[in-house]
C-alpha cells in the first residue's frame, strides 16, 4: 500500500485529498460537480478506481456520479429511485400519518467484491441496490414494509438511511441505522430484517426503550469483528458483542455522550474513536474545544485528544458520515468539520493537522487505501 | 421542428451544454414535448427538471418564454409561435437564491 484518498463530500461539491503513505502532504482536486450537495462519495473496495458520488440539490433533485479512474472523469449514471409498490405512511414530526417520499441517497455502501454492485441509504428511509454500477437501482423492500414502518418518524434531519454495514464474513448479513427508527439486521441480503435496538434507551420517545423510534446517528464495526459493534446515539454511546441482540452503554468519562461520528481504528479492534458535541440543541464542541476522544478499551475509559486541534473559540459541528479511518500499519484518522476543515491524524489520533482549512461545510469523508 | 432551449448553469455543466441547446420536436410543440425531447438528448438531464415519479416539474424552477410565465400551465400547453419559429428560445430557470 503506497498512500491514501480522502473522499470529501460537501455542501458544495467533492473534493478528493491524496498523499503518499506518510500522509504528510497532500494535493487537492476539486470541487468536482461544484456547487452541488455532495452527500457522500465512496470507493468500491474491490477496485478503488471505482468512486460512486451522491450529487443533489433542492432544484434540480438528486443525481448519481461514478468514476472509473478515481476521480479524473466522471459520468452520469442512473438516478430513479422508486419505491416497490405503494409506499404507504410513515409517522410525521407531528404524529399523523405522512406519506413516504423520495428526498435524497444519503450514503452509499459499495460491494466488498464486486463493483459493479452497490447499496444505497435514502430519505425516506429504505435500501436500494445497484447491480449494474449504478445504471438501475432497485429498492429492497423488505426493510421498509417491516411492520414497525409506519412508526417510524424523522429526526430533525429528516428520516434517513444513513448507515450501511456489510459483514465481511457474510456478505448477506448487513446492518443498517436509521434516524429516527434505530439500527437493523438482515441475515438474507435485505430480504427481511429484525430491529436491534435492545437496550437502547432514548428519552425523547414515549417508551424510552421501545424496540423502534432511537435516533440512532452511527454504527461502526471492525472488518474482523463482525459481532462488536459501536454506536453513537443521539445521546450515549453504546456497544453490541452480539451482533446487535443487544447493547450496554460505554460512554463512561466522555464530556458529552451526545455526537455523530464513531468509528473503529482498522488494526485494534478495541480502539474506537468518537467527537463530543455538546448537546443536541447546541451543535458544538463543549467549551469551544474541538476533541477526538479515543477508548482503547472498547469504550467506558476515554481519552481526549487535542493535540493540533483548535482548543478555543472552536464551535463547528462533525457529521455522521464525516470521520474515516485508513488501512495503513500506523491508522490514519480523518474528520471533516462544519466548518470547511478536514483535519488527519497519520498516528492512530496522537497528533492532528488540518489537510485543509477552508470548503464549504463537509458532510462526509471516506479514505481509499491505495 | 427544432426549439431552443435555454437552461441553468447547473444544467449547463451537467450536460456539458452551452447557454443554449436546440432539439427536434416530433408533432405538436408543447412544452412537454420539448421536455421529452430535451431528455432523450441529454439523458443525464432526466429528473432535473421533472421528477421522474410524477413527471411534475420541480418546484424551485421555472418555465418562460416571450416574456410570459408558462410554468403553471399543462404540460400539453403549446408554445408560442416565436418559440416555434426559433426567434425566441424556451427558458429554464433556476429560482434566485442566496447561499
Amino acid at each position: 500500500m503506497s498512500g491514501v484518498r480522502v473522499l470529501v463530500g460537501t455542501r458544495k461539491g467533492a473534493f478528493i485529498l491524496t498523499a503518499d503513505g506518510k500522509r504528510q502532504n497532500w494535493s487537492v482536486s476539486g470541487p468536482h460537480f461544484g456547487g452541488w450537495e455532495i452527500y457522500h462519495l465512496k470507493g468500491s473496495p474491490a477496485d478503488p478506481n471505482r468512486i460512486y458520488v451522491s450529487q443533489g440539490s433542492s432544484w434540480f433533485g438528486q443525481l448519481m456520479q461514478r468514476s472509473s479512474d478515481g476521480g479524473q472523469t466522471w459520468e452520469t449514471v442512473g438516478n430513479k429511485f422508486a419505491y416497490e409498490g405503494t409506499p404507504g405512511t410513515h409517522q410525521w414530526y407531528d404524529g399523523t400519518p405522512h406519506p413516504w417520499e423520495f428526498k435524497r441517497v444519503w450514503h452509499l455502501e459499495p460491494s466488498l467484491s464486486d463493483p459493479d454492485v452497490v447499496h444505497a441509504g435514502v430519505e425516506d428511509a429504505a435500501l436500494f441496490k445497484t447491480n449494474d454500477g449504478g445504471q438501475t437501482w432497485s429498492e429492497l423492500p423488505g426493510l421498509r414494509t417491516h411492520q414497525s414502518g409506519p412508526h417510524w418518524a424523522p429526526g430533525a434531519g429528516g428520516m434517513c438511511l444513513h448507515t450501511i454495514l456489510i459483514d465481511p464474513s457474510k456478505a448477506e448479513r448487513m446492518f443498517i441505522a436509521i434516524s429516527a427508527a434505530g439500527a437493523f439486521r438482515t441475515e438474507d441480503g435485505g430480504a427481511s430484517w429484525t430491529p436491534i435496538n435492545r437496550g437502547l434507551r432514548s428519552e425523547q420517545i414515549p417508551n424510552p426503550e421501545a424496540e423502534v423510534g432511537h435516533c440512532v446517528h452511527r454504527i461502526a464495526m471492525h472488518r474482523s469483528r463482525s459481532k462488536t459493534l459501536f454506536m453513537q446515539k443521539h445521546w450515549d454511546v453504546m456497544r453490541s458483542d452480539d451482533g446487535g441482540d443487544s447493547w450496554r452503554e460505554v460512554s463512561g468519562n466522555l464530556p458529552t455522550d451526545f455526537g455523530f461520528v464513531i468509528d473503529v481504528h482498522a488494526q485494534e479492534p478495541e480502539t474506537i474513536y468518537v467527537v463530543p458535541i455538546k448537546s443536541d440543541s447546541e451543535h458544538y464542541p463543549p467549551d469551544g474545544k474541538l476533541r477526538v476522544y479515543r477508548s482503547r478499551t472498547g469504550g467506558s475509559e476515554w481519552e481526549a485528544l487535542t493535540n493540533g486541534l483548535p482548543q478555543r473559540d472552536c464551535y463547528v459541528n462533525v457529521l455522521r458520515d464525516a470521520m474515516a479511518v485508513d488501512a495503513l500499519d500506523t491508522c490514519g484518522i480523518y474528520f471533516g468539520t462544519t466548518g470547511g476543515q478536514v483535519y488527519g491524524s497519520a498516528n492512530a489520533g496522537d497528533t492532528w493537522a488540518p489537510i485543509v482549512r477552508d470548503l464549504p461545510p463537509v458532510l462526509s469523508v471516506e479514505v481509499q487505501t491505495l | 421542428m427544432t426549439i431552443r432551449v435555454e437552461l441553468p448553469a447547473h444544467l449547463r455543466n451537467l450536460a456539458r451544454v452551452g447557454q443554449e441547446v436546440s432539439v427536434d420536436v416530433g408533432g405538436r410543440a408543447t412544452m412537454g414535448a420539448v421536455i421529452d425531447a430535451l431528455e432523450a438528448s441529454y439523458p443525464m438531464l432526466v429528473g432535473t427538471i421533472r421528477d421522474q415519479s410524477t413527471r411534475q416539474r420541480r418546484p424551485y424552477l421555472r418555465f418562460y418564454a416571450c416574456e410570459q410565465d408558462l410554468s403553471h400551465e399543462p404540460p400539453e400547453t403549446l408554445l408560442p409561435d416565436a418559440v416555434i419559429t426559433g426567434k425566441e428560445p424556451f427558458l429554464v430557470i433556476g429560482a434566485m437564491s442566496g447561499g
